[in-house]
């Protein structure tokens, strides 16, 4: 899938701010930044993966700034920014 | 039991922060908004975000109501679409002016619902937000049979009206009491509109006082500080209760001897009576200050 840069979230807390970029590299390379990445790092990465997967995105470069987001604000992020990069409507596809 | 509405929280629909924390402080009824306070440039995430929030946190038995953009912008369908698909109690409606309009949303609910399985699951309330809105209250609160409200929103309404709000709301009282007799005469709620001065809080109360001596069911707020003077308010006095279980003591006995008319502390008890001293007992249960077992 063709994919432009797109960015969405805050640096607010409770939130997460989501950059995708097209990837010279095969996979989705996800460079993750949070104070509780040693705690919830995987659990945050596995969301982004199963997030873009599931929208058909499986190459793609990700910059993940966490704020201590929950889940379902991870999700909502990432379906923003790989909606802005991609065109996708996610309500009628 | 009838559901509270006394207190209805305003939560910016782009700020997943006060998303997940507006629980915490017990509103009856909290307001996701896609509406003013989100910017055109995040209108596609803030839908996104509400509409997850709205189908991962458990919010308990609190009402989920969310602001949609009007159907005359770009943003409106898709609003309609996202909520109603994560399972929303409550469309609130914004600058709602006519009848056909509370009309047209439903039929956008409807097309949602039906291929969800689920038709009749969402209830709409409407704000009224200008002269126009005030004017047709009745035809706005009768439009649909999902109406389960319709709130004053005062800031655009004084702007409409040619005038700005003041500490005694003298400009507001007419559109109040439309609003309180077009919401009884349908059957459904009547709620003000908000107060924003957070550091005058004396002001609030007594704008509270007001709006419940008018007859409304609750407020829109803006911070959960509101929260504690408008269930004081609203919460009925131990006198109060004390009287209303005496009222329907009274009718019990009374309807037992198959006497007509009866009398509490040498008042006359008449039907206006007992219905006020029902509704006193209901909010009283509502609010938790007296249970069950207290009435038999």
């Amino acid at each position: 899938m063709e994919l432009k840069q797109a960015t969405a979230g805050t640096m607010e807390s409770g939130d997460i701010m989501i950059q995708i970029a097209p990837c010279e590299k095969e996979g989705l390379n996800i460079d993750l930044q949070s104070s509780v990445a040693y705690q919830f790092g995987d659990q945050i990465r596995k969301v982004i993966v199963e997030t873009l997967e599931g929208l058909g995105i499986t190459r793609a470069e990700v910059h993940a700034t966490d704020k201590g987001a929950l889940d379902c604000t991870i999700r909502a992020r990432v379906t923003a920014a790989a909606v802005r990069a991609t065109g996708k409507d996610v309500w009628k596809d | 039991m009838k559901r509270l509405r006394r207190t209805m929280m305003f939560v910016p629909g782009n700020n997943p922060g006060m998303m997940q924390d507006a629980y915490i402080y017990h509103p009856d009824s909290i307001m996701l908004d896609l509406e003013d306070s989100v910017t055109m440039a995040e209108k596609d995430a803030a839908r996104l975000l509400v509409y997850n929030a709205l189908k991962t946190i458990d919010y308990g038995t609190t009402e989920m109501v969310v602001r949609i953009n009007p159907l005359n912008t770009p943003y409106g369908k898709k609003d309609i679409e996202a909520v109603v698909k994560a399972g929303v109690d409550v469309i609130r409606m914004p600058k709602t002016e006519t009848a056909e309009e509370v009309i047209e949303v439903e039929r956008e609910i409807e097309k949602v619902e039906q291929e969800l399985g689920c038709v009749g699951r969402t209830q709409i309330m409407a704000a009224l937000e200008s002269t126009l809105g005030v004017v047709n209250a009745y035809a706005i609160a009768t439009a649909s049979k999902r109406m389960m409200g319709i709130a004053l929103g005062a800031e655009d309404y004084c702007a409409n009206l040619k005038t700005q709000r003041s500490p005694e709301g003298m400009e507001l009282l007419m559109a109040r009491q439309t609003i309180v007799v077009a919401a009884r005469a349908a059957g459904i709620d009547a709620l003000d509109t908000v107060y924003s001065n957070l550091n005058d809080m004396e002001t609030f109360r007594k704008e509270v006082e007001l709006i419940h001596q008018l007859g409304f069911d609750g407020k829109s707020i803006i911070n959960p500080r509101q929260i504690e003077i408008i269930n004081e308010v609203f919460t009925p006095t131990q006198k109060a209760i004390d009287k209303a279980l005496a009222v329907i003591a009274a009718i019990k006995e009374a309807e037992k001897k198959g006497s007509g008319v009866i009398a509490v502390n040498g008042k006359m008890v008449d039907r206006p009576v007992v219905i006020r001293a029902q509704r006193v007992i209901d909010l009283a249960l509502a609010s938790g200050v007296i249970k069950q077992e207290d009435i038999a």
